[in-house]
């Protein structure tokens, strides 16, 4: 049956859908519902490029399901008229083409979410877009994906962009993966040509450790192999989509077998009575008097009770939420994570880990990020990666820094010890997002792959000399006097006569100079944007370790980030971090120009100069503002004393 | 009355509704975790009902830690408002009622003013209402199944200082790792919901007997056609045209909003399952009986950025 004509616009309106819904719902609803509640359901993506046939096969599904009722439908048959690329007939794309400004470009530029069932199971399909810039939403989709369904136009064979979302697939941890074999109408239905292309796609998926995928020939178009099977293709005798779909197991049978974790959300305490911690087991099985640990503390207990409004449970497995009672008064909050003591997973604070970078801001190494894991979240800083991963390719590229939709590998260290797991083990406790503190965006999704070792093997080292006593035989405060300001501002000449003044009165400091520790600490950095945050890292870390010896520090650079004066003034003990702001305007400090660099910066002779082509992000709340157009260099000096003496 | 709760067994298979239920309630409590000042946005609807009973399962022992909040347009069912005093009272919980006053005071009503009465009464006085109480994140019983641009809204969807929502400007929402952090004035908008279907939350409504407003079952109820839309007359209010007297027709709702712009099937169904059975033989979908959707294709997506929930 060779594609002749194409009356699918007629068949849809005068056909009934092909998956015949169940006869009970009419003669015994109640027979119907019963079976009905014991439905399992299954998350899956689809990943292909809007050329594979992606929204028509969704559409397809949604109709054969009997997803798409008659008025929708009928709203379609508008849309397809005004818009569509299918000419007279139906365009099922527009079904799955959510927002206006998508329909008009005739491309999916997010994730939607698309639902049908069928007699054994309901369904969650994450509608991806496939094209390069849309790692973002790909990755997204496949977070929370039970399977995978890679669609391969069958006139194109195994592209690029299948290798893409090959890889992602398996990079989120996906083990089923269906390669969806489209547009078989257009091929003649040929059996060489999918058996060709099964060929050419087990090589590839060998080389990224696919090891098992089902392939199915369909057309979604015409309904081929997708909810019955097809008259047109007699040699292929394996399942059709739908009951493959209705077949694969899902993650969670999985993560059943798996030892107990249950990151802890909320303590509920109505009353003095009760204290209980909820949330949703990770993986594993808990029954009362099951021993668990609570990690990082790593305190024991046994489970007393598993509460829920339905009353006390007997079992309770992964994918549960509940709420457990202790036998023990155990310290247990928000981030924690109820283990089995016997199988606890690994608490550390340094880990490699793939990165795959959402932001249009470029991935800043050195610059502090939330990290949230499981129900914590942490303060976190990245390396530079140590590779960054072409997709297309697979090639591994040397980076600095990443972009948006970059896949890279990086180490990251924690604020503090973290409970995780492999993200191949479990991506309950092992897959994180980053957030950015300013912008409150996430940035990037993460893969924990193991912690590293040096982490666990360096450990603080105890002195008795701590910092009070050195603080004590100086007679004086610690603190960190942080100047900030454009290049010309004033800063060096200001700080250098506030600590010829305090020195003048008997304190103990130390000036740390922009320029003067560029020439030596940090002399192998530049003036990226990359390099700015390093720079003023390892700064941060010096000026600490002076207050931990007793001394008042002050510091003189551009520092032109709020991230990192707030990632400094973390640093630091609280009350301990004085953030000046030399206010120079602009046209003030470039008419100054003292050392001649804006002149250069607007030849274009000096690249990324702040307040030229590279930003100054001014103070939102600076303890102490100095103006220098009003004020010489000499009284800003004695404000700031004056101001430094009255804490 | 069959139950969700699990029996102890080597294996055990958790259902669609386990899941779903399991997902909602961590929503839930994220929201409660990382919110300073959350609402429950309940509008009395079934959707409204089963997102309370899922609350209700969510805090247990405790009642849930927020108050509801209901944007009152004057124009709902009675039968709504019966219901609204008894659920919030039975879960333990406050209830806010908040009209926009301006309004009220203009007499906005669905018969002289069209848009301007979902403008006025709903998107407005949903907007006073979250300034009015200061609350930073607001729970509401959005489906995605229900319409094609909430397919992509996120659970957590964030609205800036003055409610609108940016469709180009979501936050990736992986694993369930939901980034609830927000600047001084904006809020989130949180969809327990989000994955449910229309058929989902009957049966769920079945299986758990959820109490929901009677208008969902048929009855003789009086009834006048207008536009296409079958309409029930609920009180004195309804302006009767010249000649046009209500007839009493077995009828029954399959979305509750305000009366005069709610339509009516007619049918028999008198019991859940027979609902059930009504809606998944029959051939409409859910939002057809709502007026408001039918201007233009987008009008939904229109009226989300303009803040409509």
């Amino acid at each position: 049956m060779p594609a002749a004509k194409d009356p699918v616009a007629q068949d849809l309106m005068t056909q009934d859908p092909i998956y015949v819904t169940d006869a009970l719902i009419a003669e015994d609803i109640d027979a119907y519902l019963t079976a009905h509640q014991h439905k399992t359901m299954l998350r899956f993506i689809t990943c292909g490029s809007v050329d594979d046939g992606k929204s028509t096969l969704i559409g397809r599904l949604l109709y054969d399901t009997k997803m798409i009722f008659e008025d929708q439908l009928a709203a379609l048959e508008k849309d397809s008229k005004a818009v569509g690329t299918q000419g007279a007939e139906i365009d099922f794309a527009l079904l799955v083409d959510g927002l206006a400004a998508e329909r008009e470009q005739g491309i999916t530029i997010d994730v939607a979410y698309r639902f049908f069932a069928t007699e054994k199971r309901k369904f969650i399909v994450a509608d991806t877009p496939g094209h390069e810039q849309y790692t973002r939403n790909m990755v997204t989709g496949a977070s929370t994906a039970d399977l995978a369904v890679i669609l391969i136009d069958a006139r194109q064979g195994v592209l690029t962009q299948t290798r893409r979302h090959s890889y992602l697939v398996n990079l989120l941890g996906i083990r089923n993966v269906v390669l969806a074999i489209n547009k078989m109408d257009l091929v003649g239905y040929s059996q060489e040509r999918f058996y060709e292309i099964v060929k050419d796609y087990s090589h590839f998926a060998s080389q990224i450790g696919i090891t098992a995928f089902t392939a199915i020939p369909i057309s979604g178009l015409k309904g081929d192999n997708i909810a019955s099977r097809s008259a047109a293709m007699p040699w292929y005798q394996g399942p059709t989509l739908l009951t493959h779909l209705e077949d694969a197991p899902v993650n969670l049978s999985r993560l059943q077998d798996a030892p107990l974790r249950m990151p802890v959300q909320w303590v509920n305490r109505p009353n003095l009575d009760f204290r209980g911690f909820a949330g949703q087991i990770g993986s594993g099985v808990v029954r009362p008097g099951d021993t668990i640990r609570v990690l990082p503390s790593g305190r024991t207990t046994t489970v007393k009770s598993i509460v829920t409004y339905d009353g006390d449970l007997a079992v309770a497995v992964a994918g549960q939420s509940v709420t457990l009672t202790f036998a023990d008064e155990v310290d247990c909050s928000r981030g924690d994570v109820i283990v089995a003591a016997d199988a606890p997973c690994e608490v550390a604070d340094q880990f490699e880990a793939t990165l795959v970078w959402m932001d249009e801001h470029e991935m800043l190494p050195g610059r502090p990020y939330l990290l949230k894991i499981g129900t914590q979240v942490v303060t976190a800083t990245v390396t530079e990666p140590k590779y960054e991963v072409n997709v297309n390719t697979l090639e591994h590229l040397a980076a600095r820094t990443m972009q948006l939709n970059a896949i890279g590998v990086v180490n990251i260290s924690t604020d503090r010890a973290i409970p995780f797991e492999a993200y191949a083990q479990n991506p309950d406790l092992g897959g994180f997002i980053l957030i950015d503190r300013i912008s409150n965006a996430t940035i990037a999704a993460g893969l924990i792959h193991f912690a590293l070792r040096r982490g666990q093997n360096i450990h603080w080292q105890a002195v008795d000399i701590n910092r009070d006593a050195h603080a004590a035989q100086k007679g004086q405060k610690p603190v960190v006097v942080w100047f900030t300001g454009l290049s010309g501002s004033g800063k060096s000449t200001i700080a250098n006569l506030v600590e010829k003044k305090l020195h003048a009165l008997g304190r103990h400091t130390f000036l740390l100079d922009g320029d003067n520790v560029r020439h030596g600490l940090n002399r192998d950095l530049g003036f990226t944007d990359a390099d700015r945050v390093e720079n003023i890292r390892r700064v941060g870390e010096v000026a600490r370790l002076m207050t931990d010896a007793g001394l008042i520090v002050l510091t003189a650079f551009i520092s032109p980030f709020r991230s990192e004066r707030r990632m400094v003034r973390d640093l630091m003990a609280p009350g301990e971090f004085i953030e000046v702001y030399v206010n120079t305007p602009l046209e003030v400090a470039e008419a100054r120009d003292v050392k001649g660099l804006y002149k250069k910066a607007r030849a274009g002779k000096l690249k990324n100069f702040t307040g030229i082509d590279s930003p100054y992000e001014a103070p939102e709340a600076a303890e102490i503002v100095v103006d220098t157009v009003t004020l010489s260099p000499e009284s800003a000096a004695e404000q700031i004393v004056a101001s430094l003496l009255a804490r | 009355m069959p139950s969700l709760a699990l029996r102890p067994m080597d294996e055990i298979t958790l259902t669609h509704l386990q899941r779903l239920e399991a997902e909602s309630i961590h929503i839930l409590r994220e929201v409660v975790a990382s919110a300073e000042n959350p609402v429950m946005l309940y509008s009395v609807g079934k959707d409204s009902a089963c997102m309370l009973h899922l609350a209700k399962k969510a805090f247990y022992p405790a009642p849930p830690p927020f108050p509801l909040l209901h944007v009152d347009t004057t124009w709902k069912f009675r039968a709504m408002y019966d219901l609204r005093e008894k659920a919030a009272r039975e879960a333990g919980m406050d209830l806010i009622v908040y009209q926009n006053p301006e309004a009220l005071a203009q007499g906005i009503n669905p018969f002289d003013h069209g848009g301007l009465h979902t403008d006025m009464w709903k998107t407005e006085g949903l907007k006073q209402a979250l300034t009015k109480y200061n609350f930073d994140v607001a729970f509401g019983g959005a489906r995605r199944d229900e319409e094609k641009s909430r397919a992509k809204e996120r659970v957590f969807s964030f609205r800036s200082a003055n409610h609108r929502w940016d469709p180009k400007n979501q936050r990736p929402e992986l694993w369930k790792l939901y980034n609830t952090r927000k600047a001084k004035g904006e809020s989130i908008r949180v969809f327990p919901l989000s994955n449910w279907t229309e058929l989902d939350i009957w049966q769920y409504i079945h299986l758990e007997g959820i109490e929901i407003v009677p208008l969902y079952f048929s009855a003789p109820r009086p009834t006048v056609i207008r536009n296409g839309l079958m309409l029930m007359v609920d009180d004195h209010r309804f302006p009767l045209e010249p000649g046009e007297t209500p007839v009493m027709r077995s009828i029954r709702f399959r979305t509750l909003g305000c009366y005069p712009l709610t339509g009516a099937v007619e049918s028999e169904a008198k019991t859940l399952p027979q609902v059930i059975q009504e809606m998944l033989l029959s051939t409409t979908s859910e939002r057809q009986g709502r007026a408001i959707d039918h201007d233009q294709s987008a009008s939904m997506e229109k009226k989300k950025q303009e803040g409509y929930f």
